[in-house]
């Protein structure tokens, strides 16, 4: 069978009245549809000393509407298999879900109905910041949570990038019910929402089910916050270590601020990035660390290139007395990175995972409804998919090394180390 | 479409699967070895040996295989568990012989160089020590070995620490030999593939390996259970867990499917997305009795097919400011009622449903599938995957009944208490 990418041609882009864009792709072999979105409703828009406020309104959202109470829509979906979530990050509030194609009335009913009638229901509030502040307690006691935790905090001072999006205990712990409704009130609209349909289902019959559950929808005092935080700079070093007692494992985060997924540099970036710590087993860190010196189970790098200046950083979990030899080890491949020029069998073989691997990712439902997302949510295209090899063939030796010396520093990092 | 089913003169078993969806092909080689299969003194060896497989032949030298699949734009991987070790390649459906090429090649010539062993030590030693980080991993072992006192499963795969510290070249070589030929192995596609063709492919590439002798069997059922055993497990930490395995039937056991049934009623419908988490279960009985009511953060249970006897294993996330005390009084009040009253024809329709909507999702990924078909064949059959819908419509209330009172009762269960040591 030929592969056909999601495409202009086959994929079904629609602009309601109220600002909210809905992409569809029909795909008539499964029987199941899955749906997927996201509103400017991220944490960005919530005071530091409130952090926490945006996650914990998504997740009320689901816990009572004017007409259904949380376990009739927990018992609506679950009875038929289908799910649905929302996940609050730093700048939009993501949703997803799935079900079979014959019920896919009742997925948008119920996601229609939590954004546009929560309640907030003050015992389910009380119940769900309980459930957070367990959470809270356990991410204090597990290292590679808090090695990230001290990481984002350290590159990002005073900034809504350094602060957590699940908040701390001592600001969760003082959010009431009065915070969540107001900041629904003030921030989750229509405008500027996405929504993607990828399923066994007619694309004009699709947009006529959301246009009737959501194309009503008005937010008149809603102010959907679609700022982009300045980005930061390294000029120095910075380093933290953060005591986690009693555990036989160090985890290491170690990481400069770098670029956003709109920067002209993506590319040959996440080229980059796939050559030091993804390509087959984890990259070159995981050729050196892992395979080499045998130091560590999981040592792998990634970009995190969003809609601001996201990180770049590398991970790895190690025995704590290997902890310095790793930081070493890591910054020695940032070098040779910059240092040497990349064979160009190295790169051709990168090139190729990247662009031969679309397939796998584009086999489910959820895999092209993640990429659709992604071409609304920067502005790649509809024919992203058409253009993509082209865009990762044309990266250059040269190339790889520029982003290396241009983001990469083995000097002057933001370092996290969280262990006993 | 159905499974083409085949056995190789070489006893190698074949199972194919067309699937043309998208233009992607999964291979899958299963051995009938996993951690059931070790004693005390190597244990963790079964999932060494399969690191070790990574590790270079001389066809391919180490690095090669994941070189090799990255750039033609696949995904590969090992995994290893009580009952199996399996490897895969999934693949454009073009590419596909790529993974038959390099299965067939270290089923009997992977080096176990050992230089590679020395290394590969520590790796192990430091992916046990990750898991050593999480409470959950912890209090689980320790109910799983209470558990078990004669069966293998009492030890973890990933193995104990004394054992990997000691575990030499000759333990791994001799495993390998033992173990990994084609009659002690499954084949299995599933994929953009003509059947025909795929057979031929794989009949070439793996047709020409020899037999091994038989390995030895594993012959040390678990003894009947006379009571509750329980184990307290101190830690660091603020956030107590509880967890209650009851001994379950295995994989090809008639009571497994109602005591599925029972499953997705008390913690939800099990996931059939291997990377994947669980599909939520807020409509379950204990996260209502438990989560609802503010007394846990989050309940889990699984029930995974197996060889032999295993458990239905439910774990409790205690909320903070809430004791295992108070937590572990209402999951008892929740587990008295579903052995007291029937449950009703609705949940028991509502259970069947849930499994048939996993079960079209987890059809979207060959992968997923290729995964299952050969999970099924090394715990039962592969009529266990073809009819596992037909078999869960046919459980009655009267089944669910008779096998809750069976299984979930207390003298058939081990309880684990995580009690966390504060900072």
């Amino acid at each position: 069978m030929a592969a056909s990418l999601p495409s202009p041609q086959t994929i079904a882009r629609t602009e309601l009245p109220n600002g909210i864009t809905l992409l569809v792709y029909e795909n008539h072999n499964s029987p199941s549809v899955v749906i997927g979105g996201s509103l400017w409703a991220g944490s960005l828009a919530e005071a530091p000393e409130q952090a926490g406020l945006a996650n914990l309104t998504a997740g009320m959202l689901m816990r009572g509407t004017t007409t259904r109470t949380f376990s009739q829509i927990n018992q609506a979906l679950e009875s038929v298999g289908a799910q649905l979530s929302f996940r609050a990050g730093v700048h939009t509030v993501g949703f997803g879900g799935k079900a079979l194609a014959e019920d896919l009335d009742l997925l948008l009913d119920i996601l229609a109905d939590c954004l546009q009638h929560p309640t907030f229901p003050p015992d389910e509030a009380e119940r769900l910041q309980g459930q957070i502040l367990t959470d809270l307690q356990q991410r204090a006691h597990d290292t590679r949570r808090m090695a990230r935790l001290t990481f984002d905090a350290l590159l990002y001072p005073d900034h809504p990038y350094g602060r957590s999006v699940q908040g701390y205990e001592e600001t969760v712990s003082t959010l009431v019910r009065d915070d969540l409704e107001g900041y629904y009130r003030h921030h989750y609209s229509p405008e500027g929402m996405i929504g993607v349909v990828v399923g066994a289902m007619a694309a004009g019959e699709v947009l006529e089910k959301v246009q009737a559950r959501l194309g009503g929808w008005q937010a008149p005092a809603a102010t959907p916050n679609r700022s982009i935080p300045p980005a930061v700079r390294l000029n120095e070093p910075r380093r933290q270590a953060v005591l986690v007692a009693g555990k036989t494992q160090s985890d290491i985060v170690l990481g400069w601020p770098a670029l956003a997924r709109t920067d002209p540099d993506f590319i040959k970036a996440n080229l980059t990035n796939t050559v030091l710590g993804v390509f087959g087993m984890m990259g070159r860190l995981g050729d050196s660390l892992r395979d080499q010196q045998g130091l560590a189970y999981y040592v792998y790098s990634r970009l995190e290139a969003g809609l601001g200046a996201g990180p770049w950083l590398t991970v790895a979990g190690v025995n704590p007395t290997n902890v310095e030899r790793t930081i070493d080890g890591i910054r020695h491949e940032i070098r040779r990175l910059r240092d040497q020029p990349l064979p160009a069998e190295e790169l051709a073989d990168s090139q190729s995972f990247l662009t031969g691997s679309m397939p796998l990712r584009l086999e489910t439902n959820e895999g092209v409804a993640g990429i659709l997302l992604e071409m609304e949510r920067y502005g790649l295209g509809l024919d992203y998919l058409e253009r993509y090899a082209d865009l990762v063939n044309a990266v250059t030796v040269q190339d790889v090394r520029e982003m290396a010396r241009k983001y990469l520093d083995p000097e002057v990092y933001a370092l996290a180390i969280a262990g006993p | 479409m159905a499974i083409l089913k085949q056995t190789l003169d070489n006893g190698l078993t074949v199972l194919l699967k067309e699937s043309h969806h998208a233009p992607v092909t999964t291979f899958w080689i299963w051995y009938r070895v996993g951690s059931r299969n070790e004693v005390p003194g190597i244990t963790g060896i079964a999932h060494w040996a399969e690191h070790m497989l990574f590790k270079g032949s001389a066809a391919f030298p180490k690095g090669e295989i994941d070189r090799q699949i990255a750039r033609n734009g696949g995904v590969m991987n090992g995994l290893t568990w009580l009952d199996f070790t399996t490897f895969f390649e999934t693949l454009p459906a073009d590419r596909i012989d790529l993974g038959l090429r390099i299965e067939a090649d270290r089923m009997v010539n992977a080096l176990f160089d050992p230089q590679e062993v020395a290394l590969e030590r520590t790796v192990i030693i430091s992916e046990r020590q990750g898991a050593e980080n999480d409470p959950a991993f912890l209090l689980n072992e320790e109910v799983v070995g209470a558990a078990f006192r004669v069966h293998p499963y009492h030890h973890e795969t990933i193995g104990d620490l004394c054992d990997l510290e000691r575990i030499g070249h000759a333990d791994l070589w001799r495993h390998y030999q033992t173990y990994y030929g084609p009659d002690n192995a499954i084949a299995v596609a599933v994929g953009d593939f003509d059947a025909a063709q795929m057979l031929a492919c794989i009949t070439e590439r793996f047709g020409p390996l020899p037999a091994r002798s038989a390995p030895p069997p594993v012959n040390r059922p678990e003894p009947p259970q006379r009571g509750e055993r329980r184990v307290v497990l101190e830690g660091p930490g603020m956030t107590a867990y509880l967890q209650a395995a009851y001994k379950a039937p295995p994989a090809a056991h008639p009571d497994f499917f109602p005591m599925a049934v029972l499953s997705t009623i008390l913690t939800g419908a099990g996931g059939m997305n291997l990377f994947a988490p669980p599909p939520p279960n807020r409509s379950s009985r204990l996260y209502r009795a438990l989560v609802e009511t503010g007394l846990a953060a989050g309940v889990t249970g699984s029930l995974a097919p197996m060889l032999d006897p295993y458990l239905y294993n439910i774990v409790v996330i205690v909320r903070a400011g809430r004791s295992l005390e108070e937590v572990e009084a209402a999951f008892e009040a929740e587990m008295d009622r579903i052995l007291a009253e029937p449950i009703s024809a609705d949940e028991l329709q509502t259970a069947i449903k849930q499994s048939k909507a996993q079960f079209a999702y987890s059809s979207e990924s060959v992968t997923n599938q290729g995964f299952w078909l050969g999970f099924s064949s090394v715990v039962a059959d592969t009529d266990w995957f073809e009819l596992f819908l037909d078999r869960l419509a046919a459980v009655t209330v009267e089944e669910v009944s008779r096998v809750a009172n069976s299984y979930l009762s207390r003298r058939n269960r081990t309880v684990g208490h995580y009690v966390p040591l504060g900072l």
